[in-house]
């Protein structure tokens, strides 16, 4: 028996459901709709196991999932090392979102990542504090400043809402995944021209710890190994 | 007392005849000050831990803030200290590397010439390591900001290239940049006012944009000059005539390579064999992020491990945490378990 790692709601679990139903396996909750026991049918010796997003790759890293589905922003957020310990199988073509840095669309004078970086030296220097950016994905962000050389800054821990923090005065800037953008413009906030740190979408992933084989599933699913 | 232990007591007690006094400091830091140092970066290296009443702390990735907060209250001078114990640091992908290591340092706070107490530092651990067949390697980072200094441009491109020094790919983009024609930029959009920095701030640097856009480009000529700066390497002595002869088109850096001389002669003074030791005008700039002056490391001929032996000048890091008082520091760290190791290949 292998276990197949689906989040346990919204629209993610649906399209999810949708994406291997069209390759001839089907995938439920079974009871009640509040109930996160699932079912498989279409393939053999697969348990649908149903949890949030956020704990699939922690799951797959540990080798308790022998496959699962969440974003690539997730598994290189919270993975240190993910490419020792998961393989992407499939590109799911949903749950689109781009990681990306926002500062407050009132804010003229910075349009890229150069202007972010002399404005936290100013702003340091004013207020006596660093500039804060309001973010949930630590890792990510502080790996691409670091990257594009941008000093003086700070990350706080956002968890959500994260787009109001500029408003509620508790960070100068966010880092946060958007699909369209308008909630980026809806609170005041602009994208930096180059303040693209990922690109995300729901993938399929195999873990490179897990002993369960995945032969059956993975031909019925019809992806390369 | 197993052969760390050992080794760890032997370096002390060569520290302590040198004149270092033994201190203690603890484990866990405060984090405020740390990051408040050393920046966001600290974060992906130190252990951080939540005290529901004291906020933020930090398990001690290195001793120099508390050796330095230990001075700054105590305040007599000259001081020369030695320290010992366990450094955290958390290696992100990498599990090769330890997360907790020995450290055993030595330290100095004296008003003295600068080139004799680099001297003094750099031969004491020059002659404690002589046994192990390291390999040294220094750097100035003061030359690098003499020359900035000395560029035919704008103080703010100059204070925006001395504030990048220890991140060279964003300093070599910087200097490109500053190099060319302003290109026009189009300015965003606006909107409504909101979170702490104020509109008089962003007016006051569109005015500093629009006489950015009017600025000279930095001299070709000065470019190329800091450019052979940064490519300077060879032995002490070798890299030394390089400067002086560099020097000639880039004069800004006359009084740094006197201070190089006078090091030199200071550090034969100390007994120390010059012709054996490397120079590198980039050298530290990537790890070394809060050394100012004179740098210098120690390496084992081995893949894969860190300098055996590492330090150099902190006066900026130094005034910083003295709170307007000017202490000049200078010091440095052995990482004892790799001296351990080297001791034990021998016996083999």
């Amino acid at each position: 028996m292998i276990k197949l790692g689906v989040p346990s709601k919204g629209r993610l679990m649906k399209e999810t459901f949708a994406w291997f139903s069209a390759r001839g396996v089907r995938l439920s909750k079974s009871g009640s709709d509040r109930e996160y026991v699932g079912r498989v049918d279409g393939v053999a010796g697969v348990e649908l196991v149903l949890l949030t997003a956020g704990e699939i790759p922690r799951e797959l890293a540990a080798g308790r999932l022998d496959m699962g589905v969440t974003g690539t922003d997730l598994v290189h957020e919270k993975l240190a090392n993910w490419t020792d310990v998961v393989a992407p199988m499939a590109e799911m073509g949903f749950g689109f979102a781009d990681l990306i840095i926002a500062v407050p669309a009132c804010w003229r004078d910075v349009t890229c990542l150069h202007d972010l970086d002399a404005v936290a030296a100013r702003f340091r220097a004013q207020q006596g504090f660093r500039l804060r950016i309001a973010t949930k994905y630590h890792r990510l962000v502080r790996q691409f400043m670091t990257a594009q050389g941008v000093a003086d800054y700070q990350l706080v821990d956002s968890q959500g809402a994260t787009e109001g923090a500029v408003k509620n005065e508790t960070a100068e800037a966010i880092a946060d995944i958007t699909s369209t953008g308008a909630t980026i413009e809806a609170n005041h906030l602009q994208i930096l021209e180059d303040g693209l740190v990922l690109k995300s979408q729901a993938t399929l992933w195999h873990s490179k710890l897990a002993q369960g084989d995945c032969s059956a599933l993975i031909e019925k699913i019809g992806i390369a190994p | 007392m197993s052969r760390l232990r050992t080794e760890i007591t032997r370096l002390s007690a060569v520290f302590q005849s040198a004149g270092a006094i033994r201190i203690e400091t603890d484990i866990l830091q405060p984090a405020n000050v740390l990051l408040d140092l050393y920046g966001e970066d600290i974060r992906a290296r130190a252990y951080v831990t939540v005290d529901p009443l004291r906020g933020e702390q930090m398990l001690r990735p290195d001793f120099t803030v508390p050796v330095v907060q230990w001075h700054m209250a105590e305040s007599a001078e000259p001081a020369r200290y030695t320290y010992d114990g366990p450094v955290f640091r958390y290696q992100d992908g990498d599990t090769k590397r330890t997360a907790q290591s020995e450290q055993v340092g030595y330290e100095v706070f004296d008003r003295g010439p600068a080139d004799v107490i680099e001297a003094e530092v750099f031969a004491l651990f020059h002659k404690t390591l002589a046994p192990y067949g390291l390999t040294a390697s220094t750097g100035d980072v003061g030359l690098l900001v003499v020359a900035i200094d000395g560029l035919t441009t704008s103080d703010a491109r100059k204070a925006a290239l001395r504030r990048h020094i220890w991140r060279p790919s964003k300093f070599k983009a910087l200097l490109r940049r500053f190099s060319q024609p302003v290109l026009a930029k189009t300015l965003g959009a606006g909107g409504q006012q909101i979170g702490l920095r104020e509109s008089f701030d962003v007016d006051e640097r569109l005015v500093q944009l629009a006489d950015e856009a009017a600025a000279q480009p930095i001299p070709q000529m000065e470019i190329d000059a800091l450019n052979d700066l940064l490519e300077i390497k060879g032995s002490l002595l070798d890299a030394l005539t390089q400067l002086q002869s560099l020097a000639l088109r880039l004069p800004v850096i006359t009084s740094a390579v006197d201070h190089m001389l006078a090091r030199l002669t200071a550090l034969r003074v100390a007994g120390v064999d010059v012709s054996q030791i490397g120079f590198e005008a980039a050298y530290g700039l990537t790890a070394m992020e809060y050394y100012d002056g004179f740098v210098f490391g120690f390496y084992a001929n081995q893949a894969g491990w860190p300098a055996v032996a590492s330090g150099g000048r902190y006066d900026a890091l130094a005034r910083i945490l003295g709170q307007g008082r000017d202490v000049p520091a200078v010091g440095g760290i052995i990482r004892p378990e790799f001296t351990v190791r080297l001791l034990e290949g021998d016996m083999q």
